[in-house]
């Protein structure tokens, strides 16, 4: 059988690989995520805060999503609210805070251990319109960055990703590091049966992962 | 594993199974079609009923075939005797079988257990076996029509392998309709045994194939396909057509890429992962293949559209709208060239359309120019043929010969035939593809301009669109390769 990791699992595991994610820290107690906050070096206001946990599939719905926290004070509420909200069905919960990243353009990527060619990994045209777009390349796992630029060129909207609303092109070197990485999550960790980096926001022309979801099998 | 299929595409003596005097009978016509193609080698017909098919002594029994002198047997007889047949048949000697005989997985519970024994039977025996289920095997540098149908083909450097047999049928008839030949084709049927991935490999060593050309419905072992084809795609270019591209996307997927990964798109990405040049339809893939078989691989994107008239050019710049062609700008040096051949109302651009001011070399010297130069990477010319459609008018008219006639429907017939084999031997000289396109092709396959493409051993493409396709397919194929230092 396979089980979802939480985000905050999720996005450690592919961090290990090199895909780029929001900077971000968890902490289980109002107290622990306030001074993981102010340990950490790359996380900056205004962030988001999320409650996270593998029995925890649909965060936005129940509320569990705290956007746009401007300073420890609201910070410290939100984590107070985000915990009083975790129901015992639950199991274990932590909290994630991670900046807020802006960008017009959202990609998806992920990986998905296919019934006939195995482990395959995808690029596409993201965020809450990806399954109505459909603008998605495949290969299969491993790639090389001959074979991730190539996915890369092979997207329909490819005006998306030159210069677009005063944002910067596409830094294409970062997005094939970005699907190199996401393709080595599959090679070198065992059991992955999907993976969601989605959206993948382009800042300053660079992807930056802000959700990622991993399904992995397990032994029973 | 690679297999060697020389007894099977090159036999030196071939047993047939289930011959009949019998017109209707799958042996009967099979001895036909090898005979009639030429098939040099021994033929041995061997039927239930020894006597005379053809001309040809049937002999009653396997047994009676000479040691040594048949390599490749051709099953056209009923599943229940088929083991035994072969159990005679490797005694002989024979080391590839095509069989034909249905009966087996694809009828049924009792089918499947004796296509799992032939599988057995085939390892014991050490026999490449095609098939069963399949309507035959074609090869042109043996003359070899072993097929319990039509047709046979005109060689070429074209190796078919296919899933659907109808689809080999439909291959072989685009070869005939377009002149452009064939090296081998098999139909894989059920595919007990050999595979696509088995042909094309053996394709892949094969000096008389160039191109290989597939068409596939089910994938079996994806990743063991892809690697296997991959390899080849590095050797030779592999033009693949995929039927029931259906959208298993309901599959209950848990994520969002799941749910985005429909059999058609991770197949098409797996294609172009692997250089496999994926065409939507038979056609199409014919059309590619035999435009890859007979011209030189561009060295970039960059197309040059050369015509007489101006929607045509249009039409062809359109076509190369959201494909990764450019019609490319005219290099400075190039419009200047194209200047001293042409009275100034040509378009000064790129479609270059001569605006009817050529005269009698400036075709071939206009494509020569564009052909040549070292921004260009392939050309098109459309209009190929106008002149002698114009003449073929004056011919069929009551005037003809008179009035000055036969000396101009002359003159327009040369120059057609002219323009044809200069697109040709010039893409040969200069390493860039010329690519023709022309209506005529289908409507006046006679007109010399489509007619001397044929000659040249050329692909004239019907429309611009469907050239351009081609090209753009080709042109992928090309960059997949340098991309890999290939």
């Amino acid at each position: 059988m396979s089980i979802t990791l939480s985000e905050a699992e999720s996005r450690r595991v592919v961090t290990r690989h090199g895909v780029p994610v929001s900077p971000f820290v968890t902490g289980t107690s109002t107290d622990g995520v306030i001074a993981a906050v102010e340990n950490d070096a790359t996380v900056e206001f205004p962030v988001v805060a999320k409650l996270c946990g593998r029995a925890i599939a649909h965060k936005t719905e129940r509320g569990l999503v705290k956007l746009r926290i401007a300073d420890e004070q609201a910070l410290r509420v939100a984590c107070d609210d985000l915990l009083a909200a975790a129901r015992p069905d639950d199991g274990e919960v932590e909290v994630l805070v991670s900046t807020m990243v802006d960008g017009n353009r959202e990609l998806i990527a992920g990986l998905n251990d296919d019934p006939q060619f195995g482990l395959t990994i995808m690029l596409g045209v993201g965020g809450i319109l990806a399954e109505a777009i459909r603008d998605v390349v495949f290969r299969v796992v491993p790639i090389t960055e001959i074979d991730a630029a190539e996915m890369i060129d092979d997207l329909a909207t490819q005006r998306l990703l030159e210069e677009f609303r005063g944002e910067p092109a596409l830094d294409r070197q970062s997005l094939i590091d970005a699907l190199v990485g996401l393709a080595a999550v599959g090679e070198k960790e065992a059991g992955i049966r999907s993976v969601d980096l989605n959206p993948l926001i382009l800042v300053d022309g660079k992807p930056i992962a802000v959700d990622a979801l991993l399904e992995v099998e397990v032994d029973r | 594993m690679s297999h060697d299929l020389s007894a099977l595409f090159d036999p030196k003596g071939i047993i047939i199974t289930g011959v009949s005097n019998h017109p209707g009978k799958f042996g009967f016509v099979t001895l036909h079609n090898l005979i009639v193609s030429g098939y040099e080698g021994n033929i041995f017909p061997v039927g239930r009923e020894p006597g005379e098919a053809l001309g040809r002594p049937v002999l009653g029994s396997i047994d009676d075939v000479p040691d040594g002198q048949a390599d490749m047997v051709f099953i056209c007889t009923p599943q229940a005797v088929n083991e035994d047949l072969l159990r005679a048949a490797a005694a002989k000697g024979v080391k590839a079988a095509f069989f034909a005989a249905a009966g087996y997985r694809e009828a049924g519970p009792d089918g499947v257990e004796a296509e799992r024994r032939l599988v057995a039977l085939a390892d014991e025996l050490g026999i490449a076996v095609a098939g069963p289920n399949g309507q035959g095997v074609v090869s042109t540098p043996s003359k070899m029509c072993a097929q319990i149908v039509a047709p046979y083909a005109p060689a070429g450097r074209i190796a078919v392998a296919s899933q659907s047999g109808n689809f080999v049928s439909s291959f072989l008839n685009l070869s005939h309709h377009t002149g452009v030949g064939i090296s081998r084709a098999v139909a894989a049927g059920n595919a007990a045994v050999l595979g696509i991935a088995d042909y094309v490999e053996w394709f892949a060593d094969d000096p008389e194939t160039d191109v290989c050309l597939v068409y596939m419905e089910s994938v079996d072992n994806g990743r063991e396909m892809f690697e296997r084809l991959k390899a080849v795609a590095e050797r030779k270019p592999v033009v693949v057509v995929k039927g029931g591209a259906s959208d298993a996307g309901a599959r209950a997927a848990a994520s969002h890429t799941g749910a985005l990964a429909s059999d058609d798109a991770v197949f098409d990405g797996m294609c172009r992962q692997a250089g496999l040049i994926r065409a939507r339809d038979v056609e199409e893939a014919f059309e590619t293949a035999a435009t890859i078989a007979t011209q030189p691989l561009p060295a970039g994107s960059r197309v040059v559209v050369v015509t007489t008239v101006g929607g045509w050019g249009v039409a062809a710049v359109d076509a190369m709208s959201g494909t990764r062609l450019e019609a490319t700008p005219l290099p400075a040096d190039l419009h200047a060239a194209i200047d001293e051949k042409l009275p100034p109302r040509w378009s000064k651009n790129n479609p270059i359309d001569m605006a009817g001011g050529e005269t009698r070399d400036t075709v071939p010297e206009i494509m020569e120019l564009a052909a040549a130069h070292p921004e260009v990477d392939s050309v098109l010319f459309l209009g190929l043929g106008i002149q002698s459609n114009t003449a073929a008018m004056m011919r069929e008219g009551d005037f003809y010969p008179d009035h000055g006639l036969e000396r101009i429907v002359g003159f327009h017939e040369r120059q057609d035939a002219r323009y044809a084999e200069a697109a040709a031997e010039i893409a040969e000289r200069t390493g860039t593809p010329v690519l023709l396109a022309t209506e005529l092709a289908n409507a006046r396959p006679e007109n010399p301009g489509p007619a001397g493409a044929r000659a040249a051993g050329r692909m004239c493409h019907s429309s611009a669109g469907r050239a351009i396709r081609s090209l753009e397919l080709m042109t992928r194929y090309a960059q997949w390769r340098r991309a890999r230092g290939l």
